[in-house]
């Protein structure tokens, strides 16, 4: 019996270890450090976010106030220097270009962004992001390592400079200086992913600090429920 | 005061006698073990997925344009909407959890032996229920694997011969799965099918206590009563299970809470990567996969060799898989109830299923032409598919030459 059993959680237990989706298409991903009470990251990566992102790319689930309130900045900063596209702090984060244009100028319209860091996974999004590669075979002169023949042009090129495929050894390296230094490329783009993990579920900080709480009670309630049943239970042999 | 005002309600409505029938004389055997606690937690949780689905249905939007940026408000705009979803979220795999555990306990302890096989055929139809309302939900977010994975199913409809076709376009409403289709899963999701569950809900716990529960030693505790015609071994379910049972209550929501407030995606099994993109008729997933709770199911359907072409086959073992199930009582000519008193040959049936099961739901998430340590996914599935049927038609046979062991007269308490 209790070897039945065990061998029934045990076979339960190899099915959560699994994983459905290889996102990447066999591409190895970086890792990337999100962390969410990491304000002056997150705030950093808003800045990108509304200056290179939020002209193609809307996040139409996503409030202005709502992300101020998060990231530890007042409805005037926020209006100062994150609002472009709109000048209402209760907007959510639309863009003014039209789908139908934009399926007409780069083939596809670009995704909203809201939710992509849990389509996508985090490490598909700061690889990505690193993975541009120049060739002349493509509209807009590059490609990319994870996302191959992307419609979408190489929008960071000022700071990571443009890099180069080789053929052979399928090793990226720099074809063109860029402003930033890698490490401090890689910090742009972790910045920015962080804050498109922040915007894809920005409940997610109440949800981690409430859990504590909620785990706590029911450990009390079981403190209390298990020695009621042990009294009620004493005469039963 | 209050029995002066208990007699009058009871003068009209008999509150004190179900009171004292299903709870306070209601004999239940002292000898439940861990495998009891999973009917009561199924109860739990579908009064938790009828509360956060009423406060779901105020927010959400059953409309193709709609119904994704309606979600995703929930999640942000709605006070506490991302509890309340999460806790549906989850709620629906902890629902298959525990009714998977629930109904594994009563193939352990032969539960749905006679006289209990209607208990155990309404259970089934609530499982059946649980499927089609499972399905139907996941279409709702109208996200890509909500499109995908119904359009994959709806078309099974369309291998039937003949009038496939005409039937999964009857389904869908459209010849896509579409805005219509969308409506009208939304109100199977919210008012039909749960209605369906509730009345046989209603039906699965008069019969069983009509008949009485059975328990891990599989003896009849009806048969030894005291002078008053009160079991020996039984105990009233109030108040001895009710406290027992909110113990397994605790210990069910720590684990369901650590698991909604810190992995509610659990890894892509609980809420799939693919369904964060909205729904997109032109553009197919590379994997479409159904939910973990689907996917024993979903590997024999794969398993099974398309004939002429058709698919039908492979529909017709799934359906059959199921049917199985609900003839289980007739299938067992066993004498003896629970596995601690059968003989082997139930022993190695029971835990072959047990694995091929599990395995088939394992590989149902993983492409086909794969391979698992080392053997083409296909193949593997097509050995367990042969061991999930084996189980039941050979059952006539392994149980009735069996060497089943001495069933004492009294429960255990072990």
């Amino acid at each position: 019996m209790r070897t039945l059993i065990y061998a029934f959680l045990m076979s339960l237990m190899s099915l959560t270890s699994g994983q459905i989706l290889a996102a990447s298409g066999g591409v190895h991903l970086d890792s990337v450090n999100i962390d969410l009470a990491d304000k002056a990251s997150l705030q950093r990566g808003a800045k990108t976010f509304v200056n290179y992102c939020l002209s193609c790319h809307s996040a139409s689930f996503m409030r202005y106030n709502r992300m101020g309130e998060d990231l530890g900045l007042s409805d005037a900063q926020v209006k100062e220097n994150l609002m472009f596209a709109s000048d209402k702090i209760g907007d959510t984060m639309t863009i003014a270009m039209n789908a139908d244009d934009a399926e007409k100028w780069f083939g596809v319209t670009p995704p909203d962004l809201s939710v992509i860091s849990r389509a996508r996974g985090t490490e598909w999004l700061y690889t990505y992001l690193r993975n541009f590669y120049l060739d002349d075979e493509k509209i807009m002169g590059t490609n990319n390592t994870v996302f191959k023949d992307v419609g979408m042009p190489h929008v960071l090129w000022q700071q990571q400079g443009y890099l180069a495929l080789d053929a052979e050894t399928h090793h990226l390296s720099p074809a063109t200086q860029g402003e930033l230094s890698t490490h401090d490329y890689d910090v742009m783009t972790r910045d920015l992913v962080n804050f498109l993990a922040y915007i894809g579920e920005p409940s997610k900080i109440q949800r981690l600090a409430l859990g504590k709480w909620v785990l706590l009670y029911l450990f009390l309630f079981f403190l209390v429920a298990y020695p009621m049943k042990k009294a009620f239970w004493k005469d039963i042999h | 005061m209050f029995a002066s005002l208990m007699g009058w309600v009871d003068a009209r409505f008999p509150a004190t006698k179900m009171w004292e029938e299903h709870l306070s004389k209601y004999y239940a055997p002292k000898n439940f073990n861990f495998w009891y606690f999973f009917g009561s937690l199924a109860m739990l949780v579908l009064v938790l997925q009828i509360v956060t689905g009423i406060f779901l249905t105020m927010n959400y939007k059953p409309d193709a344009a709609l119904a994704f940026a309606s979600v995703e408000y929930i999640m942000r705009d709605v006070e506490w909407g991302w509890l309340i979803r999460y806790l549906h979220s989850t709620g629906a795999s902890a629902f298959f959890v525990v009714i998977y555990l629930h109904m594994f306990r009563g193939l352990l302890y032969g539960s749905y032996k006679q006289p209990r096989e209607l208990v155990w055929i309404f259970g089934m139809m609530l499982y059946m229920a649980l499927m089609a309302e499972a399905f139907m939900g996941y279409l709702l977010p109208w996200g890509q694997m909500s499109f995908w994975g119904a359009q994959v199913i709806i078309n099974l409809f369309g291998s039937i011969p003949f009038i496939g076709e005409e039937i999964s376009l009857w389904i869908r409403g459209d010849f896509v799965v579409a805005d219509a289709t969308l409506n009208r899963f939304f109100a199977f999701h919210v008012i039909a099918v749960p209605l369906v569950i509730l009345g046989l809900v209603v039906a699965h716990i008069i019969a069983l206590h009509e008949v009485g529960s059975n328990n891990p030693d599989g003896v009849e505790i009806k048969k030894t009563k005291d002078k008053n015609g009160i079991p020996l071994d039984g105990i009233p379910f109030h108040p001895y299970y009710s406290v027992k049972d909110i113990v397994g209550v605790s210990v069910f929501l720590f684990i369901f809470a650590l698991v909604l407030f810190y992995a509610p995606e659990m890894d892509g099994w609980f809420l799939e990567k693919d369904n964060f993109i909205p729904a997109d008729a032109m553009k197919t997933p590379e994997h479409i996969v159904p939910l973990w709770y689907f996917t024993p199911f979903y590997a024999i359907l794969r398993a099974v060799p398309s004939v002429a072409g058709s698919a039908f086959a492979g529909v017709a073992a799934m359906g059959a898989a199921q049917v199985f199930l609900f003839l289980l009582p007739w299938l067992d000519r066993s004498p003896v109830k629970s596995i601690r008193y059968r003989g082997p040959y139930f022993r190695w049936a029971l835990s072959l299923f047990v694995i091929s099961f599990v395995f088939l739901g394992y590989l149902g998430t993983q492409p086909s032409a794969d391979t698992t340590f080392l053997i083409n996914n296909t193949t593997l599935a097509r050995l367990f598919t042969i061991i999930y049927f084996a189980f039941f038609v050979l059952m006539p046979w392994y149980t009735s030459i069996d060497k089943d062991k001495p069933v004492p007269t009294r429960v255990t308490m072990k």
